[in-house]
C-alpha cells in the first residue's frame, strides 16, 4: 500500500506546511514529517529515513539537501524527481507548480505518482494564492505612486485631481507607455529636484 | 526584425558580471539577441531549469557541467561548457574564534594556514561551501587533503546565509564567492585568510553552459551569445572600465547589491579583517586576460579527476568543454586562439608566452600551492 511511504516536507512557513500535510493526510498518507530548520536537516534525513522529500523548487536550501543526499553513504541514495523523465507530463506539472521532490533511488514511479499529484495540486493552489497576493500588493503600490504623481501635478500646476489624472493618462497614451510608468518617472524626477 | 529571445539563468553573485554587461551595454543586442537574464534561487534550481529546457543557457559553477555530463549528482544530463565566464574570485575565511587560535598568518599563505589549522586542537573544522559540485569544494578538498592531521566537514550553505552561519556557530570557516566573504568581514564575524588563487593560481570558476542538444540545434544562437559574452568580458577586464562596471552592476536589477559590496572583487582591494585597510591582491577575479574565457579541456579533466572520475569519465569531461566551438565561433571577432586545447595544469609559475593564432598570447601562472602538475593528454 502507498500508505507505507515516509514523506518529509521541508518548508519554513508554518501555514504552508500545514496545508501540504493536510492535503497528504486527506489523501491517505499518515507518515508525514515537517522540517523548518535547515540545521536539523542532516540528522532528520538520517533518522527519519524518508522515501520522499518534498521541497519548494525555489527554496535556497535545496543545495544543502542535495549535498546530504549526495554525500550520505547509505544504500538509499536520493535522486531528484526530475531524473525520472519517463512521465514527462508529471515532471513538467511539478516544475510549473514549483515542487521539487527527492526520492529514494529505485522507487518505482507508480508508487510515488499519487503523492506527487497531491503535492502538485496543493503547491499549485499555494502558488496561485501567492501570485494573487503579490498582484494585490503591487496594485496598492501602484495606486500610491499614481496618487503621489497626481498630488505633484495638482500642487505644481494648480490642477484638479481629475485634470491631473487625465494629464497622466493622455501623456501615457501619447508616449505609448503605462500610466504607472509615467507616474513613476514624475515621482522620481520630483524627488531629484526637491 | 525583433531580436531573438534567449533565456539565460544566473545566480546573483559578483561574477555574473559578464552576463549583466553583455545585456546592459548592448553587446547581446548587437548580436541580435534579446538576452533575458533569469535569476535562480539555488544552483539545484538553475540546473533543473536548464536540464528540463526552461532555460536556453546558464551561468554555472565550472564543475556542474562536468558532473552532469559524467552522470554524477542529482540530475545527470549532457550539458556543454561553451566558454569560461570567470577565473578565480573566491575566498577562504574563518570565524573570529578560529582566527584567534591561528594567530598572525600573512594573507594568502596557503601552507602556513594549513599547518596552523592542523596544529589546532579541537573537533573537526566545519567549513561552509556553496554547492557540492563547486570549485570552492574541490579546492578545499584538494588543499585540506595534503595535511595529514586536518579533519574537515564540508557543509553546504547558501552563500547569502554564510555570514549568519558563522555568527551562529553553524560553521567554523567558509569558502565562498564575493561579495559574501566581504559581507562576513563587515558583519565582524569572520576574517579572510586567503583566496582561491592561493591554492590554484588559475581556477576556472563560472562557466557559460547549455544543453548539448540545444547547442547542436541552435548553433547560431550559441555563437551569438558567445560573441556577446566575449566582448563583455573584454570590456570588464579593461582597468579604465572598472568604476563604471561597479556602477552598472550596482544599478542593474539583476544583482541588487550596493556598489561597496561589488567593488572589492572587481578592484582586487580586499578587506580581510574588520577595520583594517584593504589589501590589494592581484588577479583576484579575471574575466578575459590570459585566455581566461578559453574552455581548456585539461581544466575539465582536472575537475573530473578531483570528482573521482575514471578514464572514461575524464574523456566525457574533456568533450563537454567545447574548445572546438570556441575556436569556431570566436576566431572571426579577433580572439587569439592557443595552439592546443589542453595544457599541463599547474606547470606555469610565471606569465608565459605561448604559441597562438595571432601570436599575442601570454598565459597567467596556473601553479598549485604544492607544486603538483597534472597532464591529462592521452598519449
Amino acid at each position: 500500500m502507498n500508505q507505507k511511504l515516509r514523506i518529509l516536507v521541508v518548508e519554513p512557513d508554518p501555514a504552508r506546511v500545514r496545508a501540504i500535510i493536510d492535503a497528504l493526510n486527506d489523501a491517505g498518507w499518515s507518515d508525514v514529517k515537517a522540517l523548518a530548520q535547515m540545521s536539523a536537516l542532516d540528522r532528520t534525513v538520517k533518522e527519519f529515513a524518508p522515501d520522499i522529500v518534498l521541497i519548494d523548487l525555489a527554496n535556497p536550501d535545496r543545495d544543502t539537501l542535495e549535498h546530504i543526499s549526495d554525500a550520505t553513504e547509505t544504500s538509499k541514495r536520493a535522486v531528484a524527481l526530475f531524473v525520472d523523465q519517463t512521465d514527462d507530463t508529471l515532471t513538467q506539472a511539478a516544475l510549473s507548480a514549483g515542487v521539487s521532490a527527492y526520492v529514494v533511488d529505485g522507487l518505482k514511479m507508480e508508487r510515488i505518482k499519487s503523492v506527487l499529484e497531491t503535492a502538485i495540486a496543493r503547491f499549485k493552489i499555494m502558488r496561485q494564492m501567492q501570485s494573487e497576493l503579490d498582484a494585490a500588493k503591487q496594485a496598492l503600490e501602484d495606486r500610491k505612486t499614481i496618487d503621489r504623481a497626481k498630488g505633484i501635478l495638482m500642487r505644481q500646476r494648480d490642477m484638479s485631481e481629475d485634470a491631473a489624472y487625465t494629464l497622466l493618462r493622455t501623456t501615457a497614451m501619447s508616449q505609448n507607455r503605462k500610466v504607472i510608468d509615467v507616474a513613476h518617472a514624475l515621482v522620481t524626477a520630483a524627488d531629484l529636484l526637491s | 526584425m525583433s531580436n531573438a529571445v534567449l533565456n539565460c539563468g544566473y545566480v546573483p553573485l559578483v561574477d555574473c558580471a559578464p552576463l549583466v554587461i553583455a545585456k546592459e551595454l548592448g553587446f547581446a543586442a548587437e548580436e541580435g539577441l534579446a538576452l533575458n537574464l533569469v535569476r535562480q534561487p539555488s544552483w539545484s534550481a538553475l540546473r533543473d531549469m536548464l536540464a528540463l529546457g526552461h532555460l536556453d543557457a546558464a551561468q554555472m559553477l565550472s564543475p556542474m557541467p562536468v558532473a552532469m555530463s559524467i552522470g554524477f549528482g542529482g540530475l545527470p544530463a549532457r550539458v556543454d561548457t561553451l566558454m569560461v565566464l570567470s577565473v578565480n574570485g573566491t575566498v577562504f575565511g574563518v570565524s573570529n574564534e578560529v582566527a584567534a587560535d591561528l594567530g598572525a598568518i600573512p594573507f594568502g599563505d596557503a601552507d602556513a594556514i594549513l599547518a596552523a589549522l592542523s596544529a589546532r586542537k579541537g573537533a573537526k573544522l566545519r567549513v561552509g561551501v556553496p554547492f557540492h559540485y563547486s570549485m570552492h569544494r574541490l579546492l578545499l578538498s584538494y588543499w585540506a587533503s595534503t595535511a595529514s592531521g586536518l579533519q574537515i566537514e564540508k557543509i553546504t550553505v547558501p552563500p547569502p546565509r554564510m555570514a549568519d552561519a558563522v555568527a551562529d556557530g553553524f560553521v567554523d570557516a567558509f569558502w565562498v564567492g564575493e561579495p559574501w566573504g566581504s559581507v562576513a568581514v563587515r558583519q565582524e564575524v569572520a576574517q579572510l585568510m586567503m583566496m582561491g588563487r592561493n591554492v590554484w593560481q588559475f581556477a576556472p570558476e563560472k562557466v557559460l553552459a547549455a544543453r548539448h542538444d540545444w547547442v547542436e540545434t541552435n548553433g547560431d544562437a550559441a555563437a551569438r551569445l558567445m560573441r556577446a559574452v566575449y566582448k563583455a568580458s573584454a570590456w570588464l577586464d579593461a582597468q579604465r572600465n572598472k568604476p563604471l562596471a561597479v556602477e552598472i552592476l550596482a544599478r542593474s536589477e539583476h544583482l541588487s547589491m550596493s556598489p561597496d559590496l561589488i567593488d572589492p572583487a572587481l578592484s582586487g582591494d580586499i578587506i580581510t579583517r574588520h577595520n583594517t585597510a584593504p589589501t590589494p591582491v592581484g588577479r583576484f577575479l579575471q574575466f578575459h586576460k590570459h585566455a581566461a574565457t578559453f574552455p581548456w579541456r585539461s581544466q575539465a579533466a582536472w575537475i573530473a579527476s578531483q570528482l573521482g572520475a575514471d578514464a572514461a569519465g575524464i574523456e566525457k569531461a574533456k568533450a563537454c568543454f567545447r574548445a572546438d566551438l570556441y575556436r569556431q565561433n570566436l576566431a572571426g571577432i579577433g580572439a587569439d586562439m592557443p595552439g592546443a586545447s589542453e595544457k599541463e595544469e599547474g606547470a606555469l609559475h610565471f606569465e608565459t608566452a605561448v604559441a597562438s593564432s595571432r601570436g599575442h598570447m601570454i598565459l597567467a601562472p596556473d601553479a598549485f600551492f604544492n607544486g603538483r602538475t597534472f597532464d591529462f593528454s592521452s598519449k
